[in-house]
């Protein structure tokens, strides 16, 4: 089981293999379909992005509201896939770091070995569990996605996978 | 208890816990499992269905859209229009309770607006013999939704084709749809039938067969073939790709052979209510 904080500090995504269990503590994004859609604009058209990619990862997910007494809802994963056809410009941006599930495509994995990043996935369906990581929430951007806004979260103990390491190697099953 | 409380009640546990059938399904996988990876994502998918049950989260932050099937008896004294009515007020309940995510937007290609209470639901009705009245709900994630689809087949297809198939969509899917996964497949009317029928095979208790002897041993052999693709939970490999297969089937035309394939992600959510009888009044 490989340990990993938030923000990564450089050289480390390296030290992390296809298959391993990784458990995630500190900050972390969050943005799915439009996020990714939006991120991709901003970079074709040159306009500073909401975030800084360098050591920081992107979930995504779109939580449910939160019931009172609790940062955040059932706050698991969504379908990787989705993201595809944006992840590999995000990567060559600078975002070397994403958790989502569910299978990638070629493009993608071809784009974690060019760029030495990192595909993890969570556990598909587990909202609670991963709900019960998250310590704080924080609005970044794009509030008027409503659910599915950027925002950052603090997690604790966050669990994964690695299905693609930065050698672009894919986790064998 | 008016139906629309009968409803939100229902809605409100159905976010949280899993109908008994799916959880005993599920753990049953987990005792037979011995792949690695996939014995991890079903350790997990336990541990969640334990927090879900004993904190205010949702299974999943996917609450779903409401597909919504009403068995209304030609007898039922309670007006249409009411029954409609007190539905969508039971889900708009729900919504604002138990904390379910606005995942419904009100054009499917332009502005994608988020309708903000997550409805409308999608209402299939349908008129069966008797007086009584039977509502299911299935909180239909999109994750296995997007996975689903129609194949009209040739009418000489026959059963061989009906399992390439579903193998093939299935296939398809691969680890998308949040395996282990449920499947309903309808067969035969039209290609809406089929479909319809897709999502009342998946509303039928997990386990319980198919009434005639033939399709239910076609279910078998389709659970057979489904699971010898290796998804395995969570996409991870393993003997648990599917844990059920239910078929409904409907008469067709002498031209075609519609299949509709509907798949539900491991938190197969559902809700039941009965027709009681304080309702007539």
């Amino acid at each position: 089981m490989v340990t990993l904080t938030l923000p990564y500090r450089q050289g480390e995504l390296e030290g992390i293999r296809a298959g391993d269990e990784v458990v995630i503590s500190g900050v972390l994004y969050v943005g799915r379909d439009q996020v990714h859609k939006r991120l991709y604009e901003a970079i074709a058209s040159g306009k500073p992005l909401p975030f800084d990619f360098c050591g920081n990862g992107i979930y995504y997910m779109g939580p449910s509201p939160a019931p009172e007494g609790w940062p955040i809802g059932a706050a698991g994963p969504t379908t990787s896939a989705r993201m595809d056809p944006y992840t590999p410009c995000l990567m060559e941006h600078g975002l070397r770091l994403s958790i989502g599930k569910g299978p990638r495509s070629e493009d993608v994995r071809l784009a974690c070995q060019r760029t030495a990043s990192v595909y993890l996935q969570a556990y598909g369906g587990c909202g609670a569990l991963y709900g019960r990581t998250v310590r704080k929430v924080e609005n970044v951007a794009y509030p008027e996605l409503g659910p599915e806004a950027l925002i950052r979260l603090t997690v604790e103990d966050f669990p994964a996978i690695c299905i693609i390491d930065s050698r672009g190697r894919l986790l064998g099953i | 208890m008016r139906l629309c409380l009968a409803v939100e009640a229902a809605l409100v546990e159905a976010v949280r816990v899993l109908p008994p059938d799916v959880e005993a399904a599920l753990r049953r996988a987990q005792e037979r499992e011995d792949g690695e990876y996939a014995k991890l994502a079903l350790s997990h998918i336990l541990e969640d269905i334990d927090i879900a049950r004993s904190s205010p989260l949702p299974l999943c932050q996917d609450c779903g859209l409401f597909l919504v099937l009403v068995s209304l008896g030609r007898g039922c004294p309670m007006p249409v229009a009411e029954i409609e009515r007190e539905v969508l007020e039971g889900c708009r309940r729900a919504v604002e309770k138990a904390s379910y995510r606005r995942s419904a937007v009100s054009d499917p290609v332009y502005g994608r607006t988020n309708t903000g209470d997550n409805l409308p639901p999608v209402i299939h009705w349908e008129l069966v013999d008797g007086d009584g009245l039977m509502v299911d709900i299935l909180l239909k994630g999109f994750g296995s939704e997007n996975c689903g689809g129609v194949r009209m087949l040739r009418p000489t297809e026959g059963e061989d084709g009906v399992v390439s198939a579903v193998v093939d969509m299935v296939r398809q899917a691969g680890g998308k749809p949040c395996p282990p996964m449920f499947l309903g497949i309808g067969l035969g009317g039209t290609m809406d039938r089929a479909a319809l029928l897709s999502k009342k095979a998946l509303v039928r208790e997990v386990g319980r067969p198919n009434a005639q002897a033939r399709y239910a041993r076609l279910e078998e052999r389709i659970l057979e073939e489904v699971d010898r693709l290796g998804i395995g939970a969570g996409g991870l490999g393993g003997c648990n790709t599917c844990l059920s297969v239910a078929i409904e089937t409907a008469p067709t035309h002498i031209a075609g052979l519609p299949l509709a394939l509907s798949i539900s992600c491991w938190a197969d959510r559902k809700a039941h209510i009965e027709w009681r009888e304080e309702w007539s009044h």
